[in-house]
């Protein structure tokens, strides 16, 4: 199985002016796989494959193509090739002697170049546009040249960096199942960065889910739909309903104020976790007797193949569904979930945790700003672990109104309240429940009530 | 009729700005030896000029001007194109900063120019003439180069330069054969502008020269001019300078326009 593997990154990081933008990336890319790196700008993506091409170097960590480490090799002695998002033709040059640039740095005979050429624009189906001035080609045409001028040197690997951003969707579209033609005549391993969700499951072997810099998930398409681990890939890849739940027993969970019967096993007894429904897993009917839970139909909107309806449950919790068949506004539907329907996640932490040192009995100290807690028997200095819930959370338009301030990096609704992320100017980052509106990147106050403020003491402060 | 005084006025404007070079032009043209006298006809003063028949000083001071206006353009525009591509690739405030720095001596009086060289020349005790002078002109022309190649650069595809390197072209190949072919229409109008500021310039050459005798085409029309009189020669000289210095004008003005078009083409 090891032969098999052709890039090996092995515990990467790297930072831009301090920001951290891959925080610790382990991972093993098989030889012929096509392999996408997906997730929202900013998560890292373009910077792991840029590390890969060696357009940067890694802070920490270690690349490796054959077993053999290449952290330190300049990028035109890596033997792949890359495909850049605006194309990067040489403007100077028309399309054959952009193909040909790599032959000719390489002294390669004309003959063979001229061979080697008309062969990889055949390919692209781009045959008689030797003569053309890259500038007079569509974006379409120009992707083509571009791919051609990467494969031309019969690379192992091809990184594609967005190559389909630019385009319309339909050449978009087309553009996507010649990749994948491409990539099953060639043999060769495809790594691709994309931040369109239905691009990647149309085109990979594997998905890489980033966040932040860091792995969520690594999984085929189907794994990565099918079974998302946390709540950050199965709100990222298509849509979905996320909500609150506990876990009762194995194969029982209960959410949306209902119990349901569920195939996962092994979370333990009374476990709150992240349960997530796709809105094609509802049965929606007018029939009430035999359905799990019942609401009321509050839109209905036509999407094309399906019809997509809100329906609010008579627990208060908002569903997303889809299903061919419409169903009125305003009337009281039924609804039914399959066990196998249910994708449970464990929840990566049920409270926001943070180390704390006491200023005085009645304030603490902790992700840089300081606050006024209930009366504790800890004195000045002592270091204490701070416990602050989801719900106890304030956040405030005015950001100085707050003790410390932030920016809201990622938010989606639970059915019946919000979830988001916040992370601090000081870097820290704080998981809130609320039932107020917030939009992502809008810029926050933080408090918190003294009687919310939960602090312990800290087990190793001793040392 | 509004028509006829905008028209009027332009050309009463256009008349004045170049009525003194149409005299030298029309008097260049005449073998007075005062400028102002017309003796008929003739063009006597240009083929004196051509054969030989002017003192050897100003033959000398024609082959300084070109010789230092063409090592000068050379060296600054080599100098200018390594730094429009270094200071192109900082971030942020060092960025700003070198382009600040790099502005201010275009800004710069001559004179300030001229008197700082002549300090510094002075204090690092290097002897003045034809070095000094070569070093002066290299130091003020090099911003401009950076400037002219500067735009070029921003509008190049900076994916183009990590392409190269891609396909296998070591940092200089991609420098030599993806950078300055982008660039190159920069380069070109860098070189041009060193070459006519140097040989127009005469405040920075005037202090930066010496006491050894050398003299440019324009410090040598000035100790001619105040030794009494112009030498005729010097009339038919001026207008072959003005009509080369013409032509680069076109030339430039063509390099701009073909930049505007490949500019509007790309968008």
């Amino acid at each position: 199985m090891k032969e098999d593997c052709i890039i090996k990154i092995d515990h990467l990081s790297k930072s831009f002016s301090g920001t951290k933008v891959l925080d610790d990336i382990s991972l093993e890319i098989k030889q012929g796989e096509f392999v996408t790196f997906l997730g929202p700008s900013g998560c890292g993506k373009t910077t792991l494959l840029r590390l890969i091409a060696g357009f940067h170097t890694a802070d920490e960590g270690k690349i490796f193509m054959d077993g053999e480490d290449i952290s330190g090799v300049p990028p035109y002695k890596r033997q792949l090739n890359t495909v850049f998002q605006r194309y990067a033709l040489f403007p100077h040059l028309d399309v054959y002697e952009n193909v040909a640039f790599s032959l000719k740095l390489n002294k390669v005979p004309e003959a063979e170049i001229n061979k080697r050429v008309k062969k990889v624009l055949k390919m692209v189906s781009m045959t008689d546009y030797e003569e053309r001035d890259v500038d007079t080609l569509s974006g379409g045409q120009q992707q083509r040249i571009a791919i051609a001028r990467a494969l031309i040197n019969q690379p192992r690997v091809l990184l594609l960096d967005e190559p389909l951003a630019a385009l319309d969707l339909k050449m978009r579209q087309d553009m996507q199942i010649e990749l994948k033609e491409m990539h099953k005549k060639l043999g060769i391993t495809f790594i691709y960065v994309t931040h369109d969700q239905e691009e990647a499951l149309t085109l990979s072997d594997t998905i890489v889910v980033l966040k932040e810099g860091r792995i969520q998930q690594v999984g085929t398409p189907m794994d990565i739909y099918n079974e998302p681990q946390n709540v950050y890939v199965a709100d990222f890849i298509g849509q979905s309903n996320i909500v609150d739940g506990v876990m009762l027993e194995d194969k029982k969970v209960s959410f949306i104020g209902h119990d349901f019967d569920c195939v996962d096993e092994g979370f333990g007894n009374n476990v709150p976790v992240d349960v997530v429904i796709r809105p094609e897993d509802i049965y929606i009917m007018n029939n009430t007797e035999a359905a799990q839970f019942t609401g009321v139909v509050k839109s209905c909107t036509f999407k094309g193949v399906h019809y997509e309806m809100f329906v609010d449950t008579a627990e208060g919790y908002e569903m997303m569904i889809q299903d061919y068949n419409p169903f009125e506004v305003g009337s009281t539907v039924g609804m039914l979930i399959k066990p196998q329907d249910i994708q449970v996640m464990h929840k990566p932490c049920t409270a926001n945790r943070f180390e704390g040192e006491m200023i005085d009995s009645t304030h603490v100290r902790f992700i840089d700003g300081e606050f006024e807690c209930a009366e504790t028997s800890f004195q000045a200095g002592d270091k204490v672990d701070v416990e602050i819930a989801f719900k106890k959370v304030d956040l405030m338009d005015d950001i100085d109104e707050g003790v410390v301030s932030g920016q809201i990096t990622f938010l989606f609704y639970k059915g019946d309240h919000y979830f988001l992320e916040v992370k601090t100017n000081e870097g820290y980052t704080l998981q809130v429940d609320t039932q107020d509106i917030w939009d992502k990147n809008d810029l926050v106050g933080i408090n918190f009530k003294p009687k919310d403020i939960k602090i312990t003491k800290r087990e190793s402060a001793d040392e | 009729m509004k028509k006829f005084f905008a028209k009027a006025y332009i050309w009463l404007l256009l008349t004045l700005l170049y009525a003194p070079i149409l005299i030298i032009l029309i008097f260049s043209f005449t073998e007075a030896k005062v400028l102002g006298n017309w003796t008929g006809f003739t063009f006597n003063l240009y083929t004196s000029l051509f054969s030989g028949g002017v003192s050897n000083s100003l033959i000398k001071a024609i082959e300084n001007t070109l010789t230092i206006g063409i090592i000068a353009s050379i060296f600054s525009t080599i100098l200018g194109t390594v730094a429009a591509v270094g200071i192109y690739n900082m971030r942020g405030f060092r960025k700003k900063t070198i382009l600040l720095l790099n502005d201010i001596p275009m800004l710069n009086p001559d004179i300030i120019t001229g008197i700082s060289l002549f300090i510094l020349f002075i204090a690092v005790g290097i002897t003045q003439g034809y070095v000094t002078v070569l070093l002066a002109h290299i130091s003020f022309c090099t911003p401009y180069v950076v400037l002219s190649i500067m735009p070029k650069l921003k509008q190049m595809n900076p994916n183009t330069y990590e392409a190269a390197l891609d396909l296998g072209a070591t940092p200089f190949q991609a420098f030599r054969k993806v950078i300055v072919p982008q660039i190159r229409p920069g380069i070109v109008l860098g070189f041009i502008l060193s070459f006519t500021l140097s040989i127009d310039d005469f405040a920075v050459t005037l202090f930066t020269k010496g006491n050894q005798g050398l003299d440019t085409l324009s410090t040598f029309i000035y100790a001619d001019a105040r030794k009494g009189g112009l030498t005729p020669e010097l009339r038919p000289l001026m207008s072959v300078i003005f009509i080369v210095v013409l032509a680069l004008l076109v030339v430039i003005n063509l390099i701009s326009k073909r930049n505007e078009k490949t500019i509007g083409h790309n968008s």
